[in-house]
């Protein structure tokens, strides 16, 4: 498991208050998870600030699971 | 330092959204001076999360308003009514815009998100006023929240600017109208922080930096240097402060130009711009 992963990881765990195991590769954040509309802006922004990168609102609205996140931000770092 | 300042002192706090919320910033100030706060917010997932940031300064008045609607407004204050006979200070914090407009150009704003956007933002503290005014029989305080983009152009604000333009003039005029009474009407023009508010504004992190490196106090502001300068004009302090546009921005509202030392720095997605 990567770096980027781990982070994510705790972000979501501590954000949504879901267990560890729940987040998986295919966990959509909304449908899996119990985000609303602003947990994903949220998650979005405690991304930003963990990684020190922009996620433009295009980016943002393909970040649909957790995967999704740890593969954008991988490659905008 | 400021303990006590705001014993026995009674406010409403609108548009807090989640601790990041320059309405926390303020709220947590107020609270630490010993002011009763009581919370609007709107819809359920808003009210989840001002629930317990209410909670934690140990407030139980959270009541729902869409500011947008007349009866949702005269409901906040019949409700505040059943738990206080009078209010000292309200803090409106809200505004909102169709963020497809705050990107591109000002010229293609359109009539619907023109009207609902001055609505929102500019209206709703005027609306609020005219409530607030008939529980601050002994006087009170209240202050809005405004940007330089009012008086300057700023990248992507846009009908934001504008509107914000029209929240300050509302400011000086009701500043008129309602000091004969003693309630006193200020502004505070923050600079830019990362809200959820913000996060619908284009190259938001270009314009942290540009900030940071250009303001005359070479950083940005926190919600809570806000906090500090918002207690000070809902206290006693001020008392001789009113229709007043105080910026809290680390004097970014006096720069002229780049400063000599400051990086040259590029906002990224350039290439996305048409």
């Amino acid at each position: 498991m990567s770096d980027v992963a781990d982070r994510v990881r705790k972000i979501v765990v501590e954000h949504l208050g879901v267990e560890e195991a729940k987040v998986v590769e295919n966990a959509s954040f909304i449908d899996d998870l119990g985000a609303d509309s602003l947990d994903t802006v949220e998650l979005v922004m405690a991304f930003e600030e963990e990684f020190g990168i922009e996620i433009p609102d295009d980016a943002a609205e393909t970040i649909q699971t957790f995967g999704d996140a740890v593969k954008f931000i991988s490659s905008a770092q | 330092m400021t303990a006590g300042l705001m014993q026995g002192k009674r406010g409403l706090i609108m548009g807090l959204a989640n601790d990041k919320s320059i309405a926390w910033g303020i709220a947590k100030a107020l609270s630490d001076a010993g002011a009763d706060l009581a919370f609007s917010y709107q819809g359920e997932a808003l009210k989840k999360r001002v629930g317990p940031l209410a909670a934690s300064l140990g407030s139980d008045i959270v009541l729902p308003c869409d500011v947008g609607d007349e009866a949702s407004i005269d409901g906040l204050f019949d409700g505040l009514k059943e738990h206080w006979d009078g209010l000292d200070f309200i803090v409106h914090a809200i505004g909102f815009s169709d963020k497809n407009e705050l990107r591109g150009r000002y010229v293609d704003t359109s009539r619907d998100n023109f009207t609902m956007t001055m609505d929102i933002s500019v209206y709703s503290f005027t609306a609020v006023m005219q409530r607030a005014e008939k529980m601050m029989s002994k006087g009170g305080s209240a202050i809005t929240l405004t940007y330089y983009g009012a008086e300057r152009i700023m990248p992507h604000y846009n009908v934001m600017g504008v509107a914000k333009a029209a929240l300050e003039a509302s400011v000086r005029y009701l500043a008129e109208d309602l000091g004969k009474d003693g309630i006193r009407v200020n502004a505070i023009s923050a600079g830019p922080i990362k809200t959820l508010a913000a996060s619908g504004i284009g190259d938001f992190r270009y314009i942290l930096k540009w900030n940071e490196y250009n303001s005359p106090l070479r950083k940005n502001v926190t919600i809570d240097e806000v906090g500090g300068s918002a207690l000070y004009l809902l206290s006693d302090l001020s008392s001789g402060v009113t229709g007043e546009t105080h910026h809290v921005d680390a004097g970014y509202h006096v720069v002229g130009m780049k400063a000599v030392d400051a990086p040259d720095i590029e906002a990224p997605n350039r290439k996305d711009e048409g």
